[in-house]
């Protein structure tokens, strides 16, 4: 296959996987098999793209007009194959995951679940590999619709209620924000397309170049910035598997991927420098980053603490874009990735500790490492790569992002930085301490009595018994989550320590982004 | 030829097959007919844009007469698009009446019913394709007395005061309208289309005139149900059987929105009526409070047909501001939106129909549960309702863009803004129901319902398709709305 052809295909594939899916409905063995045979081989196309790129291609297609001169079109350029090598990539281990997690969890309408994933790696490719900023933001809604009965899977009377608030400021902010900015957009220069140096410079008065920006940036409410950031929080009522590759991955990458999207090709980096249009969004993304570290400790739901430590960390990437310099754009794109593993093996061992033990809150978790070691160390892992420290990879990103603000001249934001890094600490290291230094609760044995008793982030569903159920992975005394959740979280903390070696290529690959900007 | 013709079969083949349903009485062998009629009238209307759009416009003089002395039909880029229009959805509402006509319609009366819509489409296609403003009067009326009697065929008596309460409103904009055309009259000596539209410049300073202005766009306006003269509508589209609602959802307030155009941009074309008597502003101003009362009152209905009502109250509003607007892009964008609605709305007509069909009510509270009972109907009307919303790939969206950019580039941001927010209602009262259809279980005394009949369902995901092949390939309509609008706009010039 050409380069060209790969585009439809790595975007129409997950969609032909959601329709075998469909069939195969029936048989919950041979379905999973078809999601992960999809997973591979989407992973594979999109791999095959990446020398390509790195050649300095730029493979494009077009699938055909949508309005009169604005087309539906693909462009594969570095920022968007490193989204889309994440995305795919992780499809592939959640789905691993996801068949333990689904099984042991005893879930309904698996087959609709695993669909609406699929549909959501779909969209989330396409925002990838988007060519102009409609296309972009079609499939920016299609990702919105498609996660949506993921969010709501459990049908409570709480899913509902996240559903609205999901739904409610995910559509409501890219339709009145984000889409009027784009059209906007398109009055002031007749076009859409990415183009590296950005379309708007000369065709837009200083002063309203703040404006334009900020509805841009504000209407991504994707990338969580605040005060934009109550949907993710709401929507970890969804099975652990969303949260971890759609809500810490595909979802929330989507995001600050259009940030980046938005800042470098729309805008272009001189533009933004020479109007400081960006400037006071930085302050509020430093603001996010604090605030919601600060939330972060105070939430005893391990999902929801976790939801606000993406939250921080998502502005982290905000802030980098706003700074409007080579090293924050680096520092942010490579911030997609190391945050990615390291937040989504946090999601893994949430969701391993509520399948095998059923314990959703944090307190309750004391001593839990003696029976689940694998997992808490895993979980350790990637706490040390989300605070940034080696040898794991987030470490590269905080230092980009750190020299960035130093050299704009922003020390303030080097302060916020480290703060927020002594913060992570505060709300991620605990938990690890808690459950292999603390003693178990003597009536935590039972595992049937762990109610959520704060009404908010938890997955409502019902115990079976679970005695010798598909639950539990038992080695002598160890009750792990079953192997295919362990051997999933395993795998992606390595990563966060093997990316500590690879930053330098992420790095390389993606500097021809740049092209076409001075500073 | 034939194709010569075409312009007046159009009229005359509906027309005549309407009293012929009479004699015939049998309810199947009427609806045959009326199905074989809708889809000839399909067939020529498409026939005629691809010749107005291969030659351009087409002169047709009824009996030889010579206009401005006789009656000529003209058919231009507007009137194929609105023909067209009509003609698609009622393509697809003769086939899905059989099995919904049957249900909620006195078997007896079955033959009426084909007949008056027969009679109905013919008034639409008349007003859409005559050039003389008085021959349109006439249609007018056929169209309305029509109306009339589908509104209260219905089983629901209460479709009884609701067509009583539109025959008194129709009556009156009728009326409003045929004052209009008669001080025109008066004034010019004309009621050809085109020759007033050449006549007009001349006279347009006169009191006569602007009061025959004021008169036909009120008049037309009552038709159009624009606020605050829409009362008549909700309880008509409610209490109407459910096929009766779609055909008139799609298709009569699309029609007199395009005789309002024809008023405004081609009668008065000569002069800038717009700003030189400020009806823009009035008309801008009724339509912003049409598309926030409407979709604001429909998030409170629990009728879902009623809400629909509301909702499509809203959507004529972006109609009426994309028109009041005056520049090429504003009028497309009113003029593509007449397109997408009624193939949107049309769509969640019908699902309610099915919905109707099947549990024989459309209130929200008896629809728990639908979602499992009644996946692809539900489906359908979660994918309507997208575009409602105005979704990209959904016909919705293609609107709204074409509307914001037209307000855009005009500068009017708080148009924009406004624009965006009440679209953003849509959102709420969608929702609602989806809440209802997918999360609440169904009510214990309710039997389980099937899908509805294949021969309902399949014009509902025509439909529905349509606002999403029309969504994910805007060009076709754009470009059509487009050169109707410069057509319409270069008449200034």
């Amino acid at each position: 296959m050409t380069p060209e052809q790969i585009i439809p295909w790595s975007i129409g594939l997950p969609l032909l996987g959601a329709f075998g899916i469909w069939i195969t409905g029936k048989s919950p063995n041979l379905r999973e098999t078809v999601t992960l045979i999809t997973a591979a081989i989407v992973f594979i196309l999109v791999a095959s793209l990446f020398d390509n790129v790195s050649a300095g291609e730029r493979p494009s297609w077009v699938f055909g007009e949508m309005l009169p001169g604005l087309s539906i079109s693909f462009v594969v350029e570095p920022l968007g194959m490193v989204f889309a090598g994440i995305a795919s990539f992780l499809w592939i281990i959640t789905t691993v995951y996801t068949v333990g997690y689904m099984r042991g969890h005893h879930e309904q309408n698996q087959t609709r679940f695993y669909i609406c994933f699929a549909v959501a790696i779909s969209s989330a490719l396409g925002i990838a590999f988007a060519g102009n900023m409609l296309t972009l933001f079609v499939f920016y809604e299609i990702l919105t619709i498609s996660t949506f009965p993921l969010v709501t899977h459990s049908g409570t009377p709480e899913a509902k209620r996240a559903g609205r608030i999901y739904l409610g400021i995910l559509i409501g902010t890219s339709i009145a924000l984000q889409l009027v900015a784009i059209i906007w957009t398109y009055t002031l220069t007749g076009t859409l397309d990415f183009t590296p140096g950005g379309i708007l410079e000369g065709k837009v008065a200083p002063v309203m170049v703040s404006v334009l920006f900020a509805l841009y940036i504000f209407g991504i409410g994707k990338a969580a910035l605040m005060p934009f950031h109550r949907w993710l929080p709401a929507a970890m009522v969804a099975p652990t598997p969303v949260s971890a590759l759609l809500h810490a991955v595909a979802v929330v990458k989507a995001g600050v991927f259009t940030v980046l999207k938005v800042t470098v090709y729309i805008f272009g980096i001189d533009l933004l420098q020479a109007t400081d249009a960006g400037l006071w969004i930085a302050y509020m993304a430093a603001t996010t980053i604090l605030l919601a570290s600060l939330v972060a400790i105070k939430k005893d739901n391990l999902k929801a603490r976790l939801a606000y430590s993406t939250i921080s960390q998502l502005s982290y990437i905000i802030l980098g874009a706003m700074m409007a310099s080579s090293l924050g754009i680096l520092g942010g794109a490579m911030h997609i990735v190391m945050h990615a593993f390291g937040k989504i093996t946090l999601f893994f061992c949430a969701g391993a500790i509520m399948v095998a033990s059923h314990k959703t809150e944090i307190s309750q978790m004391n001593g839990l490492g003696r029976k689940m070691p694998i997992t808490f160390i895993c979980f350790l892992i990637a706490s040390l790569s989300i605070i940034g420290l080696p040898p794991f990879g987030g470490v590269w990103s905080k230092w980009y992002l750190a020299l960035a603000a130093a050299d704009t001249g922003q020390v303030i934001f080097v302060a916020v930085l480290m703060i927020s890094s002594l913060l992570n600490v505060a709300y991620l290291i605990p938990i690890v301490v808690r459950a292999f230094y603390n003693d178990p609760d003597p009536e935590t044995h039972d595992d049937h009595n762990d109610q959520d008793d704060h009404g908010h982030v938890a997955v409502a569903t019902h115990h079976p018994s679970d005695a010798g159920g598909a639950n539990q992975w038992k080695i002598g005394n160890l009750r792990e989550a079953p192997i295919a959740c362990v051997g999933a979280l395993a795998f992606t903390a390595m990563g966060c320590f093997v990316l500590f070696f690879y930053a330098d290529r992420i790095q390389t690959f993606l500097l021809p982004i740049l092209e076409g900007t001075n500073g | 030829m034939i194709t010569d013709h075409l312009v007046v079969l159009q009229i005359i083949i509906p027309l005549m097959a309407a009293p012929l349903c009479v004699f015939i009485r049998n309810a199947n062998v009427t609806w045959a007919l009326a199905t074989i009629i809708s889809w000839i009238c399909l067939v020529i209307s498409i026939t005629l844009m691809q010749q107005v759009m291969a030659t351009g416009e087409i002169i047709y003089e009824l009996g030889g007469w010579a206009a401005p002395w006789g009656i000529e039909y003209r058919v231009d880029m507007l009137n194929a698009w609105v023909l067209v229009i009509v003609t698609s959805v009622g393509a697809m509402v003769t086939p899905y009446a059989k099995s919904s006509a049957e249900k909620e319609i006195d078997n007896d009366r079955l033959y009426i019913f084909y007949a008056m819509l027969l009679l109905c489409e013919t008034g639409l296609l008349g007003i859409t394709v005559t050039g003389d403003a008085f021959n349109l009067f006439v249609f007018l009326e056929i169209s309305a007395l029509s109306t009339y009697v589908l509104i209260s065929m219905g089983k629901d008596r209460r479709g009884l005061t609701a067509a009583y309460r539109y025959l008194i409103m129709g009556t009156l904009g009728a009326t409003f309208y045929i004052t209009g055309v008669g001080l025109l009259y008066m004034q010019t000596g004309s009621l050809n289309i085109a020759d007033l539209g050449k006549l007009i410049p001349d006279v347009a300073d006169s009191r006569t005139v602007q009061a025959a202005l004021a008169f036909m766009t009120v008049g037309l306006c009552v038709k159009l149900a624009l606020f605050p003269l829409h009362m008549w509508l909700p309880n008509a589209y409610a209490f109407a059987p459910s096929v009766v609602t779609v055909f008139l959802a799609a298709t009569a307030t699309k029609v007199a929105v395009y005789a309002l155009v024809r008023v405004i941009f081609t009668i008065f074309g000569g002069v800038d009526i717009l700003e030189a008597v400020q009806i823009s502003d009035v008309l801008i101003a009724m339509a912003i409070v049409a598309m926030f009362g409407g979709s604001a009152v429909a998030i409170y209905q629990t009728n879902i047909k009623r809400m629909l009502a509301y909702s499509s109250l809203a959507q004529i509003g972006y109609m009426i501001l994309g028109l009041s607007m005056n520049s090429v892009l504003g009028v497309s964008a009113g003029l593509v939106h007449l397109f997408n609605h009624a193939m949107m709305k049309g769509g969640l007509f019908m699902v309610m129909g099915c919905v109707v069909y099947r549990i024989g009510s459309a209130k929200l509270g008896d629809m728990a549960g639908l979602g499992k009972q009644m996946p692809v109907t539900m489906g359908a009307f979660v994918l309507g309702g997208l575009s409602l919303i105005g979704v990209p790939l959904t016909v919705g969206f293609v609107s709204k863009w074409a509307l914001l950019q037209a307000a855009l580039e005009k500068g009017w941001w708080p148009i924009a803004v406004l624009i965006v927010i009440s679209s953003l209602m849509a959102v709420v009262y969608i929702w609602r129901v989806v809440e209802v259809v997918y999360f609440q279980a169904a009510p214990a005394g309710r039997v389980a319902v099937k899908e509805a009949p294949l021969m309902m369902m399949i014009p509902m995901l025509t439909l529905i398709g349509a606002a999403y092949y029309f969504g994910i390939d805007g060009t076709t309509t754009m470009d059509i709305a487009g050169r109707a609008a410069e057509s319409l706009i270069g008449g200034l010039k």
